[in-house]
């Protein structure tokens, strides 16, 4: 492409979005613009270098803006792809159904938090109603679920991360936690502090189990890699990709590389667990 | 007219040179302070876009990241303000005891390996002291009082006081010893004891010295990050004792900041938070220069 025709198709991308609703006006080009959920940042980033290297010629553009934005910027033909970590919102089906567009979600990958107590707490098991108890301040004592006469201390993440975030949607369904729940900015940091307190729960991401700390079955399952792929953990989620069914065709083949071999190996090494389609 | 050209000689070129240096330095230095402020308060200000100011002062529902989001502030406020009446209500009375020690009390030999020490004190690094709070002080307290959790009020309190401690004995040891050797002579010929001398001759003349020793150790508490993001506990709750969590505003800017989106509702709250923290750090200083202008006319 000149690059006079380049910039024609720039202006009227960010001009013509008005129109653009109609799916067959919409612009391709070779370039992939993929927005969305910044905790499927890290890979989606680490992807589009790998996959820069095999195909040169391609353009792909990575942001990260939160689910919420990247998929308002897909019906809106602003990006070809958004990463989410969560499924749509009934609003924001509407808004793709009143824009004449059709999104299609795949699943690239699979995420789960392990819940953990002090190893000196014999609690090993817990329903996710206890657990929303606890978090949301109705239930105070180790005694109210068969344990020790013990004040519960529960430790939350850092409100600005992903795994915050998760907590609050999959335990709490988005109600306020009690405030007096601790911070610790890390997972690391909620491990540390967990295994240093014996009235102490929290929750990690999968890969940080160390020190005296016991994990939790939830609802009678306990976490793994495997209860996360096959879903049958019940703190665990699918993380998304979404496109359109009118997506260029560079668009479909990032998206295909994600969830390829490739992607996937890609996708553990960063930390996720694996989408198992 | 000759005696005005005799106090103000012409000055060299050089003179000139280095006069105009120093003025550059300055203005410098001043429009740094300047443009700083401007750029705290200018992305602050984007906050009332969402949230009215007074939501935001005085509600207590800290809850950035949920839908709709809240940003009160109150809990943090009063998180910054418990850590630090705490670790004054210690450092206070250590810090000036260990002063007037020095000054007073402690052998010339004594003095010259205590004096260095407490300095030495001074620069430990503050994530060594949190580390302590940590891993120490926490399990220690918890322990020994049967407490839910040692990350509290108290134990920032005591590692903080553990920091201010050094600046105030050191300031504080300074205002004293400047005290004229002749009106403690005086006191002493007068038939005052020793604590009579220390009591009510050097402490009232060294008080400027001393309150603003103090004020400044404080300074340093108030904006301390590090310590309190490890071991306050990290709660946004307004504590109803000292063995509860706090959040502190600096912890909470710590905590939150690489994680948000630049330009949205919850940057700009913790601009606001920065706001506010500038607002009480200026504060204090203020309050120690105006006791020291106060106590030396006094």
């Amino acid at each position: 492409m000149t690059k006079i025709g380049f910039l024609a198709l720039a202006i009227i991308s960010v001009f013509g979005l008005g129109a653009s609703y109609q799916a067959a006006d919409r612009p391709r080009g070779e370039s992939v613009r993929i927005s969305g959920s910044t905790t499927l940042l890290p890979f989606t980033q680490k992807a589009a270098e790998e996959y820069l290297k095999d195909y040169p010629q391609e353009v792909v553009t990575v942001s990260g803006t939160g689910t919420g934005e990247g998929v308002k910027s897909l019906v809106d033909g602003v990006v070809d792809l958004a990463a989410a970590s969560r499924d749509l919102r009934p609003e924001e089906r509407e808004r793709a159904q009143a824009a004449k567009v059709t999104l299609r979600r795949v699943t690239v990958a699979k995420d789960g938090l392990a819940v953990i107590v002090n190893a000196s707490n014999p609690i090993r098991e817990l329903t996710l109603d206890q657990l929303r108890g606890i978090y949301l301040g109705t239930i105070n004592n180790w005694r109210e679920l068969g344990g020790q006469d013990r004040v519960i201390v529960p430790i939350n993440r850092d409100s600005s991360s992903g795994t915050f975030e998760m907590w609050i949607e999959m335990v709490l369904g988005g109600r306020k936690h009690r405030p007096d729940a601790q911070v610790q900015s890390s997972s690391g940091a909620v491990a540390y502090a967990v295994g240093g307190n014996r009235q102490a729960i929290g929750y990690v991401g999968l890969g940080f189990l160390d020190g005296p700390v016991a994990v939790v079955a939830i609802n009678g399952v306990k976490a793994s890699i495997e209860a996360v792929v096959t879903g049958s953990y019940p703190i665990s989620r699918g993380l998304y990709v979404f496109s359109r069914t009118d997506s260029s065709a560079s668009a479909d083949k990032f998206l295909n590389y994600l969830l390829g071999a490739k992607g996937q190996a890609l996708l553990e090494a960063e930390g996720y667990a694996p989408a198992g389609n | 007219m000759s005696e005005a050209r005799l106090l103000a000689p012409k000055l060299s070129p050089t003179e000139k040179g280095f006069r105009l240096f120093f003025l550059a330095a300055a203005i410098v230095a001043l429009g740094q302070m300047f443009l700083i402020a401007l750029f705290l308060l200018n992305e602050a200000a984007g906050l009332l876009a969402t949230a009215p100011l007074g939501d935001f002062l005085f509600s207590k529902d800290w809850y950035p990241t949920y839908e709709p989001p809240e940003f009160g502030a109150l809990a943090l406020i009063v998180g910054s303000v418990v850590v630090t009446i705490g670790s004054s209500l210690i450092a206070t009375p250590v810090g000036l005891g260990l002063a007037i020690y020095l000054a007073f009390l402690a052998g010339r030999r004594k003095r010259e390996w205590i004096k260095p020490a407490v300095e030495l004190m001074a620069g430990v690094p503050s994530v060594v002291l949190g580390f302590i709070g940590l891993a120490v002080v926490a399990p220690f307290l918890q322990d020994v009082l049967d407490l839910p959790t040692g990350l509290n009020v108290l134990n920032a309190s005591f590692i903080l006081a553990l920091m201010a401690i050094p600046s105030i004995a050191s300031l504080g040891e300074d205002a004293l010893a400047a005290v004229p050797r002749d009106v403690l002579d005086a006191s002493y010929a007068l038939g005052a004891t020793r604590w009579e001398t220390i009591w009510k001759v050097a402490i009232p003349a060294a008080m400027s010295g001393l309150s603003t020793a103090v004020i400044l150790g404080l300074g340093r508490a108030l904006g301390e990050t590090l310590v309190v993001l490890m071991v306050a506990g990290g709660a946004a709750q307004i504590p109803t004792s000292i063995f509860d969590s706090v959040r502190p505003m600096t912890a909470t800017l710590a905590a939150e900041m690489g994680e948000t989106a630049i330009g949205s509702a919850h940057y700009h709250a913790l601009f606001a938070l920065g706001a506010v923290l500038f607002v009480l750090t200026l504060a204090f200083n203020l309050l120690a220069y105006w006791l020291g202008v106060r106590w030396r006319r006094g």
